[in-house]
């Protein structure tokens, strides 16, 4: 084993463990600040993957504008104060568990087809795509249309916030 | 053997900062000293050189008092954060060329990452959660209150500074910071290039540090201290040193996306040998670094606090526009120049 | 062979290294002599009221969520601006577009108000129900 898989493997493990913590913590805070710590641990997996535009937006996007806006809900919430969260029906937690258990099974379905393939060594031209460069050159070619019609998603993203904010508090 | 002399750049790096931030702090108490027609410390030490020693010992000798409905995880970990997101960003910056010595072509900059701009912005953005957790874990209304105002100012300004670097990086055609130092040879530095997109990159970095007109966060007739009222000894210390290490880290930036890096004009027209011309770009590169904080400081001690409602203004609706209308222009101007 | 993300990493860990020695020293050396008067909460020497963890204005959860959308939008610029100078034109058009979508959103939230912020209203004081203005006042206090 080479010193990469070696790497991987210790950054996986540390994903899961603050998956783990994620859910279990009671305080939401704590439960934010784990679930940034499992989106460090999925950049360095990209990383390892070549892929270091999509691992910096993972740090840009969702640990710095989408995990703020959950810290900003939770202080604007006031649920800091952990003893009102506590579960009272148990029924959910069952449905939740099997439809956990569900996702387990097919996603080690699914990884266990795929194994079944050719893997081996990293395929040369991989760390060429996930530069800029590539990506840019593709998004702004061959993929156009999907990301003009992202204006429109965020346009409407932006719509959105106001006017549910307005109909909230007004 | 290639690891070791990255050891020791990361050393040399850390070490030069974190001492030079110590004497910032000194510097910035003798020129506000200066400004406000008084001495400033000066009793330890020749003309008070020792003085952040001192401080340093004080601070560590200082009892750490965490009140008593405060999240003590949390509290424990924000000024971690802070001072960790404010040293993490100088791994990308690129402080000389190459220099060979004793043998070996040494690259001046720790790591030369080809998303370099993207990880400053990335990290920049991780700022926030220092200030965000510090002032929501003290469980204080004044820390709450500083810890809000900020992460608001922050990420607002966060915009404008993004944005504004898009010019600089249409320019030189690469988010290599090393890339983009090489592109600004002679006088084509970025300043004179992007004069606008200047502006709003120095005014969110004001904004982005917390540094007057800015500091809202912890303006002290209203909020006593902000977001760190509840902390003391060493935290306290790490917050103070986190602020004096982003206005470094700050000017480092500045100097490397606008005013050349370690480009110096009319250098390689002396005739000297390559290793004194290396040296010479290094003194170079912190000379303007060195000019920046001064204007940081001079700046924290002739304006006054902006308000609340100006600040927001300011960010959304001067800034964010401004840099706007700069990336179309550029976009323009390269346009009728290439094509 | 240390890839340029492994440098990273390393001065990540010398970094943490530097901050932790910091701390442990600090640890070390510094007394506890904590009292529960120590421990309060400061309020100006007052016993704290309430809870400090309180309901905060819709404002900061509103900015929060435009500057999500912008980020995303930001985003998007850095790889058009890597390629730029190779599309040209045709890369100038684009993001024309996309650019004048976003700024109608821009411009909507703008119409809306919701970029504004409370400003002060300063009460002006009144003497008899008569306002008084500040020559007014100049003129009664030298006169």
């Amino acid at each position: 084993m080479n010193v990469e898989i070696i790497f991987f493997f210790l950054v996986a493990a540390l994903a899961i463990v603050s998956a783990v913590f994620m859910i279990t913590r009671r305080n939401p805070v704590k439960s934010v600040l784990f679930l940034i710590v499992n989106f460090f641990c999925l950049a360095v997996v990209y990383l390892i993957l070549h892929a270091q535009f999509i691992a910096i937006i993972q740090i840009l996007v969702y640990a710095g504008a989408i995990m703020v806006l959950f810290l900003f809900v939770i202080m604007l919430l006031n649920l800091g104060d952990e003893s009102r969260l506590a579960e009272k029906t148990t029924y959910r937690y069952w449905i939740a568990a099997i439809a956990a258990g569900a996702a387990l099974v097919e996603i080690a379905l699914g990884v266990g087809v795929s194994l079944g393939g050719t893997h081996g060594s990293f395929h040369p031209a991989a760390a060429e795509i996930g530069t800029v460069e590539f990506i840019g050159r593709s998004l702004y070619s061959e993929y156009l249309f999907p990301f003009e019609v992202t204006s429109l998603i965020l346009l409407a993203a932006m719509v959105g916030v106001i006017v549910l904010a307005k109909k909230k508090f007004h | 053997m290639e690891i070791l002399i990255s050891l020791i750049k990361i050393v040399i790096v850390l070490f030069v900062l974190l001492t030079s931030v110590a004497y910032i702090v000194l510097l910035e108490r003798r020129v506000a000293a200066a400004i406000q027609n008084r001495i400033g410390p000066n009793r330890v030490g020749w003309q008070g050189l020792l003085q952040p020693l001192a401080d340093v010992v004080k601070l560590v000798m200082k009892e750490d008092i965490v009140p008593r409905q405060a999240n003590k995880f949390i509290h424990d970990l924000a000024p971690i954060i802070s001072i960790g997101v404010a040293l993490a960003t100088f791994a990308v910056i690129p402080f000389g060329n190459r220099i060979a010595l004793f043998g070996h072509d040494i690259k001046l900059q720790i790591a030369d990452v080809n998303i370099g701009i993207l990880y400053i912005l990335a990290l920049t953005s991780l700022g926030v959660y220092g200030v965000t957790l510090s002032g929501w874990s003290s469980n204080s209304k004044y820390s709450l209150l500083g810890g809000m105002r900020s992460s608001a100012q922050m990420i607002s300004y966060e915009l404008a500074m993004g944005l504004s670097l898009i010019g600089v990086i249409m320019i030189a055609g690469s988010l290599r910071l090393d890339t983009i130092v090489e592109a600004q040879v002679a006088w084509r530095w970025n300043i004179l290039l992007q004069p606008i997109g200047f502006i709003t990159f120095v005014v969110s970095s004001f904004a982005e540090t917390n540094r007057l007109p800015f500091d809202l966060p912890e303006a002290e007739p209203e909020l006593v201290g902000g977001y760190h009222t509840e902390y003391s000894g060493l935290k306290f210390g790490l917050f103070f040193l986190a602020e004096y290490a982003n206005m470094v880290t700050a000017s480092a930036i500045i100097t490397t996306v606008y005013l050349g890096g370690w480009q110096v004009p009319f250098v390689h027209s002396l005739g000297l040998s390559d290793v004194s011309v290396s040296i010479i770009q290094v003194l170079g590169f912190c000379f303007k670094v060195g000019m920046l904080i001064m204007f940081f400081i001079i700046i924290r001690w002739t304006l006054p606090r902006f308000r609340y409602d100006q600040l927001m203004n300011i960010g959304w609706k001067v800034m964010l526009p401004l840099a706007i209308a700069n990336l179309l222009a550029t976009g323009l101007v390269i346009l009728l120049k290439w094509v | 062979m240390l890839t340029e993300f492994g440098r990273v990493f390393i001065f990540f860990i010398i970094g943490a290294i530097f901050v932790a020695g910091g701390l442990v020293t600090a640890w070390l050396v510094r007394p506890q002599r904590w009292y529960p008067n120590k421990l309060t909460s400061y309020e100006c020497g007052e016993e704290p009221i309430g809870d400090s963890w309180v309901r905060f204005n819709i404002r900061f959860y509103v900015v929060a969520l435009i500057f999500l959308v912008f980020d995303v939008e930001v985003v998007f610029l850095f790889p058009w601006a890597v390629v730029y100078q190779k599309l040209g034109m045709y890369a100038f058009v684009e993001m024309l577009i996309f650019l004048a979508v976003l700024l109608v959103g821009y411009a909507y939230v703008w119409g809306k108000g919701d970029l504004d912020w409370d400003k002060p209203e300063p009460q002006i004081p009144s003497v008899k129900g008569k306002e008084v203005t500040k020559p007014q006042y100049a003129e009664e206090v030298t006169g």
